[in-house]
C-alpha cells in the first residue's frame, strides 16, 4: 500500500485522539442526565495549563492531571449549578464555555510560542511489523493507544456492568434508580467530574502531541469543543459510535488538506469546515425519526413502503437519555 | 426569615453577585502578578476617558444591543439561537452583496444603502430559518444546528474575501475593496459612529420592548417558551411561533451585520461579527428577558470590550480579560439567583 496513505490514515488516528477523549467524557457525562456544555472552553483552558505545566516542570504526567483537574474543576461547576442549585445546565455550561476560552487566552499570554515537551513515539514491538495494520494503529505515541482503550473501557462500563446499568438508569429514570438505593444526585456528580476529566484531557493531548505548543487564538483549538458536542449526539450517546464520528471527522479534515492541491480556487480555511454541513446532515438524519410529521407521513403510507421507511428511521435514529437536564428530586 | 424582604434580598444577592465576580477577575490578575485596580482603573479610563473612546464604545454597542433584542425574542420562544454569531455574518455577506452589484448604477446613494439594509435583514433571517426549520421538521437542536451554520458563514466569507470578491491583485485577510464614500451610512465627522445606526438600534429594542410587553403575539410566544405542550393544546400553533422567532433574531442579528458593513468597515473583513452575537447571548441571559434592563448592560459589556484594548498597550495584558469579567459576571449572578431560590425553598 502507498506510504504516504498509510502515513496519513495514522495520522487521522493520533488526530482523532483528543476529540474521542471529549467525545466519550460528554456522552458519559450526558448519560447520567447533565449536559456540559462547556467542552469549548474546557478543552482550550486544559490544553493552555497543561502546556503550561508541563513545560514549568518538565514533566508530562502533571500536565496531564493538571488538564483532567480542570476539566472535572469546570464539570463541577456545571453539575453544581445544576444539581444542587436547579439552574438552566445550557446556559452555565455557555457560560462556561465562553469564560474559559477568553480565560485560557488572558492566562496563555506568558507561555505563548515556548518550546514545550511533547508526548514520544512508542511503537509496540511486534505489533508495528504487522504489514498494512502495524504502521496505521500501532507505531503511535501512548495517548493513542490510550483512546483505543477508553473506547473498549467504556463501551463496556457503559453496556456490559452493573455500574454502567445504574449510570444508564440515572440519565433515563431516575426515580427508578432512587428507588433500587441509587444516590442519583452523588452519581451525577461522580460521573459529570469523570466525563470532564476526560475532557480535560483532551486539550494536553492537543498541546503536548497533536498540535504542540500554545500559540494563543491562533493554536488553533478554538471550535474542538462543539464539534465533540455535536459528535456526541451523532454517537448516539454510544462510546463506540460517538468514536466512529470523532474517527469520521479527523479523516474528513484530513481530505480536506490532501484534496487543496487539486482545487486551487478554494481556501484551504473552506475545506476544513466541510465536516460541518455534513455533520448537520448526519444530525438530521439521526434525528428525523424522532420529528412528528415524520411519523404522521409514515402512518399514511401504504404498508410496504412504511415498513422499508420504519426501519431505515429506526437504524439511524438516536435519541437523548429521557432525563438528560432534568434535575432530580427524591418527592 | 428571607420571606418578609424577598426583594431587598433579591437585591443584595445582585450586588453580591458583581463583587464575587469582580473578585474572580482580581484574583486571575494577580495570578498574572497585575494590579487589578490599575488594569480596572484602565478599563474605565479606555471606554469613557474621552470623547473619541466613549464614541468607540457606542459603535461597538450598537451591534451588540441589535443582536440581543432578536436574541430576546428566541429566548422569550425558549429558544437557544446560538446561530446568531452566523447569522450577523450573513447579513454583512448579503449587504456587501448588493452593495457590490448596485454600487456602479445611477441609482440614488440613499436607495442603495436602504436595499442593502433589507437585504441583510433577509440574510439574516434566511441563516436563521435554516436552523428554524432543521429544528421543528428535523429535530436537529438549534444549539448543534446554529453552531454547525456559524462555521459555513464565516468560511463563507473567507471564500468571498478571497475567491470572487478579492481585492485587484491578491485578496487579503484585511477584506474586500472598501465602497466609495456615497455608499457609507453617514458618519460623524472625525469619528467611526454613524448616529443613522444608533437611532436604529435604539429603534429596534423599543420595537423589541412593545413586542414582547404589549402584543397578542409577544404573550403567546413567551406561553411557547414556558410550556410549549400546553401552549399547543391552548391552540397556538407552536411550529410557527417558533420560527417566527427565528425568523425576527435572525433579521435583527441581519441589521447588526448590516451596520458593521455600511457603517463601521465600509467592506467585508473575514471576523465581521466580532463575537457580538455570542456576547449577546450573554447580555440576553443576565436580563431575563427585559429589554429595557438589556440597554444599560449592554452599553456596560460594550464598555468592557472597549475599555480593555488599553490593557495590552498599557499593561501588557491580553484583552480578553473583559471576555472573563463579563462571563464571570452572569456565572455568579447564575449561581447567585441559585443559591437564593435554594434558600428561599428552605426558610
Amino acid at each position: 500500500m502507498d506510504q504516504t496513505l498509510l502515513f496519513g490514515l495514522a495520522g487521522v488516528l493520533a488526530a482523532a485522539a483528543p476529540i474521542l477523549f471529549a467525545a466519550i467524557g460528554e456522552t458519559i457525562s450526558e448519560r447520567a442526565g447533565v449536559t456540559n456544555l462547556s467542552a469549548n472552553g474546557t478543552i482550550l483552558l486544559s490544553a493552555m495549563a497543561g502546556f503550561a505545566v508541563a513545560t514549568s516542570t518538565n514533566s508530562l504526567i502533571l500536565g496531564f492531571l493538571m488538564g483532567a483537574a480542570i476539566g472535572a474543576l469546570v464539570a463541577f461547576i456545571v453539575a453544581f449549578s445544576s444539581i444542587t442549585l436547579k439552574q438552566s445546565q445550557v446556559a452555565v455550561g455557555f457560560v462556561l464555555a465562553l469564560m474559559c476560552r477568553d480565560l485560557s487566552y488572558f492566562l496563555g499570554n506568558s507561555v505563548m510560542g515556548l518550546q514545550g515537551p511533547t508526548v514520544p513515539s512508542m511503537p509496540i514491538p511486534l505489533l508495528q511489523d504487522i504489514p498494512v495494520i502495524g504502521p496505521i494503529f500501532f507505531q503511535h505515541n501512548l495517548q493513542v493507544y490510550a483512546s483505543y482503550l477508553l473506547i473498549i473501557v467504556a463501551y463496556v462500563w457503559v453496556f456490559n456492568t452493573r455500574g454502567g446499568l445504574m449510570l444508564q438508569a440515572i440519565g433515563e429514570r431516575p426515580a427508578a434508580a432512587y428507588v433500587r438505593g441509587a444516590n442519583v444526585n452523588r452519581l451525577r456528580y461522580l460521573y459529570t467530574m469523570i466525563g470532564g476529566a476526560l475532557m480535560g484531557l483532551a486539550g494536553p493531548m492537543y498541546t503536548l502531541s497533536v498540535k504542540a505548543g500554545w500559540k494563543g487564538t491562533i493554536t488553533g483549538l478554538d471550535g474542538i469543543g462543539w464539534i465533540a458536542l455535536a459528535i456526541t449526539i451523532f454517537g448516539g450517546w454510544n462510546p463506540l459510535r460517538a468514536a466512529l464520528g470523532a474517527y469520521l471527522f479527523a479523516l474528513l479534515q484530513w481530505l480536506g488538506i490532501v484534496l487543496q492541491p487539486s482545487m486551487p480556487n478554494i481556501p484551504s480555511q473552506v475545506l476544513q469546515v466541510a465536516p460541518f454541513p455534513l455533520m448537520i446532515l448526519t444530525l438530521l438524519l439521526v434525528n428525523i425519526g424522532n420529528a412528528e410529521w415524520v411519523e404522521r407521513w409514515l402512518a399514511s403510507m401504504p404498508e410496504s413502503v412504511r415498513r422499508v421507511f420504519a426501519r431505515v428511521l429506526r437504524a439511524m435514529r438516536t435519541s437523548p437519555p429521557a432525563a438528560l437536564g432534568v434535575p432530580f428530586e427524591k418527592e | 426569615m428571607f420571606k418578609s424582604k424577598p426583594r431587598w434580598f433579591g437585591l443584595g444577592m445582585q450586588i453580591l453577585a458583581v463583587v464575587l465576580a469582580l473578585l474572580f477577575t482580581s484574583v486571575i490578575l494577580l495570578m498574572v502578578k497585575a494590579q487589578p485596580l490599575e488594569a480596572y482603573k484602565n478599563i474605565i479610563l479606555g471606554s469613557v476617558g474621552s470623547f473619541k473612546k466613549f464614541s468607540d464604545v457606542l459603535v461597538a454597542w450598537i451591534p451588540l444591543l441589535l443582536a440581543t433584542s432578536g436574541l430576546l425574542v428566541t429566548f422569550s420562544a425558549g429558544l437557544w439561537n446560538i446561530g446568531i454569531e452566523g447569522q450577523i455574518t450573513m447579513g454583512a455577506i448579503f449587504t456587501t452583496w448588493v452593495l457590490r452589484l448596485l454600487q456602479d448604477t445611477t441609482m440614488p446613494s440613499a436607495l442603495i444603502i436602504i436595499m442593502a439594509f433589507l437585504a441583510g435583514m433577509l440574510g439574516g433571517a434566511l441563516w436563521a430559518s435554516l436552523v428554524g426549520l432543521l429544528k421543528i421538521y428535523g429535530s436537529v437542536n438549534e444549539i448543534f444546528g446554529g453552531l454547525g451554520m456559524n462555521f459555513i458563514a464565516t468560511a463563507m466569507t473567507i471564500w468571498l474575501i478571497f475567491g470572487p470578491w478579492k481585492r485587484p491583485g491578491v485578496g487579503s485577510m484585511s477584506g474586500t475593496e472598501p465602497f466609495r464614500e456615497a455608499l457609507w451610512l453617514p458618519m460623524v465627522p472625525g469619528l467611526r459612529l454613524s448616529l443613522w445606526s444608533l437611532a436604529l438600534a435604539i429603534a429596534v429594542v423599543v420595537v423589541v420592548f412593545f413586542l414582547l410587553k404589549g402584543t397578542y403575539f409577544g404573550l403567546r410566544l413567551k406561553a411557547v417558551g414556558r410550556n410549549m405542550r400546553s401552549a399547543f393544546h391552548l391552540g397556538i400553533p407552536t411550529s410557527r411561533y417558533m420560527l417566527a422567532a427565528f425568523l425576527l433574531c435572525g433579521a435583527m442579528a441581519g441589521l447588526a451585520g448590516a451596520v458593521q458593513v455600511t457603517g463601521v468597515y465600509h467592506r467585508l473583513i473575514p471576523s465581521i461579527s466580532s463575537g457580538y452575537g455570542f456576547l449577546g447571548l450573554l447580555v440576553a441571559m443576565l436580563v431575563n428577558f427585559q429589554p429595557l434592563v438589556a440597554v444599560p448592560v449592554s452599553l456596560f459589556f460594550a464598555m468592557l470590550n472597549i475599555g480593555s484594548i488599553q490593557l495590552p498597550i498599557v499593561m501588557k495584558l491580553d484583552s480578553t480579560l473583559s471576555g472573563v469579567l463579563q462571563g464571570a459576571l452572569v456565572l455568579f449572578v447564575l449561581l447567585v439567583d441559585g443559591a437564593r431560590k435554594v434558600l428561599l425553598k428552605k426558610s
